[in-house]
């Protein structure tokens, strides 16, 4: 870890430092501190599933899990971020091998131009990782903070029912 | 430039105090739109993630006040004990952007930015809050009314924070309401803070967004308590409302900017004041 410990005890991160993404560590070299995650996560680190569209926290296409949170990657500082537990659509299934939410987005016609998707993708883990059975209305509340400009949400909703029935069939 | 990460109190009372013109980074859904789309260069960061204290809440047995830590993120105010006993908050706390911003902002953040639209502090203001700040001389309060003193502006001193902020738990009713262009996602427009205490038989509100402080409409808050009963079992003449909403939206100084008119923004905050008065009685 680049973690200095100086004089006043205080621990430090500066423009090296390691994040742990998807359960593997991974060095930063010479970051300037200002990196969002977003940005170290795609330019750095070579994990571009989480999109950049507003970078103000406005489109929910960066979302990652950080900390068991729903976040948008572009309003955390990656210097920040050590010591945290980050996971990106990358990391939600094993080996590139599709989640049963991204294939009922698939299925359910959840996906057109696709931009949106992994941040959704990212969201509706979280959901119902939290509410495995939950309301319309708490999928709308759910997924609010992520913005989607060609689906007109409908299929979307669909894939996210489609999901949470399976899980409890399969339960 | 480092991002220096205390892990407690003490060190982040030091930490500041060897770093005056460092900048203090929560929740960073100010801090980090600043940064990504305004051009601001990151000065040395002080980190508050590790500092669990300013994370927890407590209610005091036998004190009739609830006190919340300045990294309690909003999440955890839209349900459950806090949203019980504070449910003005709890109602504030759901407005604000979206589940992905609420996982992550703070009362703190609210606190430090002071942006007259920043969510909870009509809140904070009608509950006559208590803000518990740290700095190099140790611990001192700050009601909420001489914290904010400016469009962005508070009273906190070189090298203070906030720790934590103090609340009333009110035996009667109390609401928040704002107006924007849509539900989720959005900075409000104008927005208001009503709390009844029926046992004291007095109404205070706070406006939000339509000055450059949050606003308490004291004036519309004496005219009523003359006008009629605020108590418990009570009954409210809907003329003594309407007269209210507008005593309230001439307290209100708003302005003209790229989110609305002042003048849409004072008849919208007079109709918030008459609406959360008339539900204070149903």
């Amino acid at each position: 870890m680049s973690i200095n410990i100086p004089v006043s005890g205080v621990a430090q991160s500066n423009e090296f430092y390691s994040l742990q993404v998807n359960g593997q560590l991974h060095q930063v070299k010479d970051a300037w501190i200002g990196e969002s995650l977003l940005y170290v996560l795609r330019e750095r680190l070579g994990l571009p599933g989480a999109k950049g569209a507003c970078e103000q926290g406005e489109c929910g296409s960066c979302t990652v899990i950080l900390d068991s949170k729903a976040v948008c990657s572009c309003l955390v500082m990656a210097a920040d971020a050590v010591d945290t537990e980050i996971l990106t659509v990358e990391g939600l299934g094993p080996d590139g091998a599709l989640t049963d939410v991204q294939s009922a987005f698939l299925s359910e016609g959840g996906v057109q131009c696709g931009f949106c998707t992994p941040g959704f993708i990212v969201a509706v883990h979280h959901l119902l990782e939290n509410n495995p059975q939950p309301t319309d209305d708490e999928i709308r509340e759910a997924l609010s903070g992520n913005i989607c400009r060609c689906t007109g949400y409908g299929r979307i909703l669909e894939a996210v029912r489609t999901v949470a029935d399976q899980r409890r069939t399969n339960s | 430039m480092p991002v220096l990460i205390p892990r407690n109190v003490d060190q982040l009372v030091e930490v500041f105090q060897e770093h005056p013109q460092a900048k203090l980074l929560a929740g960073g859904t100010d801090y980090m739109v600043e940064v990504n789309l305004h051009g601001r260069k990151p000065e040395t960061m002080i980190s508050l993630r590790q500092v669990k204290e300013l994370t927890e809440w407590s209610v005091r047995p036998g004190q009739s006040r609830i006190t919340i830590g300045a990294a309690v993120p909003y999440a955890d105010m839209e349900h459950g004990e806090i949203a019980r006993l504070v449910p003005a908050l709890a109602q504030a706390a759901r407005t604000v952007g979206s589940p992905q911003i609420r996982a992550v902002g703070t009362l703190g953040g609210n606190l430090g930015t002071c942006s007259p639209a920043g969510d909870s502090l009509p809140v904070l203001a009608a509950l006559n809050a208590t803000i518990h700040v740290i700095g190099p001389e140790g611990y001192r309060d700050i009601d909420f009314v001489d914290f904010m003193v400016g469009v962005k502006k508070n009273s906190l001193q070189p090298s203070e924070f906030v720790h934590s902020v103090s609340l009333p738990i009110i035996e009667g009713w109390q609401g928040y309401a704002k107006v924007g262009t849509r539900n989720a996602m959005v900075i409000s427009t104008a927005s208001a803070c009503l709390v009844r205490d029926i046992d004291e038989g007095i109404v205070t509100i706070a406006l939000g967004s339509v000055g450059p402080t949050i606003i308490r409409a004291y004036s519309a808050e004496a005219w009523l308590m003359k006008s009629t009963s605020l108590r418990a079992g009570a009954e409210l003449d809907p003329t003594v409302a309407q007269e209210f909403g507008r005593r309230v939206s001439l307290e209100s100084r708003p302005i003209d900017d790229h989110r609305s008119t002042a003048d849409y923004r004072r008849h919208a905050v007079g109709v918030l004041a008459q609406r959360l008065l008339t539900r204070s009685f149903s």
